[in-house]
């Protein structure tokens, strides 16, 4: 580009730079030069509503498409007819005939929580790779899963024997184990008001190891009718019961998921090492410790639903930054909303392949999550971090 | 010689108003690493200085001297044990990081490029302390034109506009360098503190740096303190120079009152030959080509 030597030139000599000054602060002028020079190497406005529109898009069609799937089966045209009826009508009740009954009451419900959960997944595997400075850390990595799996695991065991474990409070004990467990993670790295990365990494896995055991010997002493339940539920699937149950979780995780939105640029900061974030104005230990809780509540909330559903939270975030960059104002959203539609598809195939019976979903995402990983390993190892 | 001019200029500009307050003042600064034990000295003991505005000054002296401590220590990243830090008459403790970044810009020796940042996004979070916050635009805040002209001018003025696009990874030491500078330039501070600019260049883009240097304290009236190794490159590129060993600044001033024979040896404990810079007359150190005998009798610890 012819622009590109002018650059060069101008900054050998301080009168060429004046000028070139004199036009920069001109506007558009200085702008447009601006964007021509430097296309496509900043997340520009523009780009980023572009390439977030498009993932939406994406997802609705997922989101309708999957529906379509089940153990009963439902023609294509029976369900557009459905979703059209739905869009027109607009209210799910009135959207009539048995088929709309499998679509909206049974099948909608589970594609959107599958939805969400991938969202949140994703959201906060990139939110905990860049406080970790880590890319290849996930969700799961500090122990703040376990602490909420043996929760659930508690809360599980003493069913029934009170009011506080009726099942519908069981994402409170979850949320609450998750806490418990960053709370004393936190108590072993950190060293006279700091959090080191190295501290943190170590707390957690031994955390992870200790309350996975415990977990393990509650289990094994449990009633088996109960405790093979709460192994299908550990190994990862999306079930959810009714609206109003998708609804509550679906409020707390789009907050908890855009709040970590909101501080993506205090993530890119991080990425670039603490004492650079301090130094362009951020207040480190305090924005470490606010995501740290955040992250935390939205594991604890996720495990509980859910359970441990791997992959997601790593391989996402992962991809979506070696397509789009490291731009966590960009790749945070793209990366939540190709997590939720990475979940969905896994969920359908989980409920579909072996129909009617149905395989933990966490074992779908591993077995497609594993070769799509290596395939954009292996294609851009120049590119890799 | 552009460089001896410019410098001529700026040392006029410099004593022109004694009167102004000074850009820095470091006073009775004393600090030590928490993992430290206690019998050990100080890092930083007892340092007091003061920096006016539009002056370049180069912290020099020997490994484990204190010199990027003493750096972190001005920048706000550490916290002194006692004594204090004052940015334009304000204590550096008092104020909040974003107070701190939009008066003072870090450019550190080098930083880790773990992900995937493009040149020109990493130069434009040096904007982040100029961002406008609120619940309205959730800090996700888009670059607004002044954002986008101020990483232009600070992209042109470090010759990486050809680089805008690439990986921060993909570059050579020296590139990343300029980077790291040009991140500093768009915070549009008016302190710049260095840490050992010079150290992975070669040699033409050790020349460019310190014209670079040179420039921007006259042109954007910068104050700049470097830390630096390469007595020459002090001694060229300085208005004054601090002399540090163990904690304490033995001495400071001008290059021609510190780089002398007798200061060197007292704090590094070897003697180098000095001469005249032939353009600028700014004394020059040069090592001396040690024969076989004295190889032999440092070996032997004599």
């Amino acid at each position: 580009m012819p622009g590109m030597s002018d650059g060069q030139a101008a900054s050998m000599s301080s009168v060429t730079v004046q000028s070139k000054e004199a036009r920069t602060s001109g506007f558009p002028e200085g702008l447009t030069e601006f964007d021509w020079i430097t296309a496509g190497a900043v997340a520009t406005v523009r780009r980023r509503r572009l390439v977030l529109t498009g993932i939406v898009v994406a997802a609705a069609i997922v989101v309708i498409v999957s529906t379509a799937f089940g153990a009963a089966h439902l023609g294509g045209g029976e369900v557009l007819r459905a979703w059209w009826r739905l869009v027109t009508i607009g209210r799910l009740d009135e959207a009539g005939g048995p088929a709309g009954v499998i679509l909206f009451q049974v099948r909608l419900p589970r594609v959107l929580m599958g939805f969400l959960i991938g969202c949140t997944l994703a959201g906060v595997g990139t939110t905990l790779q860049a406080l970790l400075r880590n890319p290849l850390a996930d969700p799961y990595v500090l122990g703040i899963s376990s602490g909420a799996a043996l929760g659930i695991t508690l809360a599980t065991l003493l069913a029934g024997s009170s009011l506080l474990v009726q099942a519908s409070v069981a994402p409170v004990w979850g949320v609450a184990g998750g806490l418990i467990a960053l709370v004393v993670i936190y108590l072993m790295a950190q060293s006279r008001g700091r959090l080191p990365v190295h501290g943190l990494l170590l707390a957690g896995v031994v955390l992870n190891a200790v309350l996975t055991a415990f977990m393990m010997f509650i289990t094994s002493i449990m009633d088996p009718v109960r405790s093979a339940g709460l192994i299908a539920w550990l190994m990862g699937s999306v079930i959810v019961r009714e609206w109003g149950g998708l609804l509550g979780i679906a409020a707390y995780v789009a907050i908890g998921t855009a709040w970590l939105w909101s501080q993506a640029p205090v993530l890119n900061l991080l990425t670039q090492g603490e004492e650079t974030a301090r130094s362009l104005g951020i207040d480190v230990e305090q924005a470490k410790k606010r995501l740290y809780v955040v992250t935390a509540l939205l594991v604890g909330a996720v495990v509980s639903v859910s359970g441990m559903i791997g992959f997601v939270g790593m391989v996402v975030p992962h991809m979506v930054r070696m397509a789009l960059g490291a731009d966590h104002r960009l790749l945070l959203p793209a990366a939540a909303l190709v997590g939720g539609m990475f979940l969905v598809i896994s969920d359908t195939v989980a409920r579909t392949i072996l129909a009617p019976s149905e395989i933990p979903v966490g074992v779908v995402t591993a077995l497609v999550g594993g070769p799509i990983f290596l395939y954009f390993l292996l294609a851009q190892k120049s590119r890799m971090v | 010689m552009p460089i001896a001019h410019e410098l001529e200029q700026t040392t006029e500009q410099a004593t022109d108003q004694p009167a102004e307050e000074p850009a820095m003042a470091v006073e009775h600064v004393l600090f030590r690493y928490d993992h430290a034990p206690p019998e050990r000295r100080w890092t930083v003991e007892d340092v007091s200085f003061s920096i006016g505005s539009g002056e370049i000054l180069g912290i020099v002296g020997p490994n484990g001297s204190g010199k990027s401590s003493l750096l972190k220590l001005m920048a706000g990243l550490l916290r002194p044990a006692s004594g204090a830090v004052y940015v334009e008459g304000r204590a550096v403790s008092t104020l909040t990081p974003i107070e701190v970044a939009r008066i003072l810009a870090v450019v550190p020796q080098e930083q880790p490029s773990l992900f995937p940042f493009s040149v020109a996004e990493t130069v434009s979070m040096g904007r982040f302390p100029h961002r406008k916050r609120g619940w309205w635009n959730m800090g996700v805040g888009a670059e607004t034109e002044a954002d986008l002209v101020a990483v232009h001018r600070a992209l042109v003025e470090t010759d990486v506009v050809a680089l805008a696009d690439r990986l921060v990874s993909d570059l050579s030491g020296g590139e990343r360098q300029r980077v790291l500078i040009a991140r500093a330039l768009a915070q549009e501070s008016r302190i710049l503190l260095l840490d050992e600019p010079t150290a992975f260049l070669d040699l033409s883009h050790q020349i460019e740096m310190c014209s670079l240097v040179r420039r921007l304290a006259g042109e954007r009236r910068l104050t700049v303190v470097l830390v630096t190794h390469d007595l020459n490159v002090a001694s060229l590129l300085c208005d004054r120079v601090a002399m540090m060993r163990e904690g304490t600044v033995r001495a400071i001033g001008t290059p021609a009152e510190i780089i002398r024979h007798d200061i060197l040896h007292d704090v590094y404990g070897c003697d180098v030959m000095i001469d005249r810079h032939p353009q600028t007359g700014k004394p020059r150190v040069t090592l001396p080509i040690q024969t076989p005998q004295d190889k032999h009798r440092i070996r032997a610890g004599t």
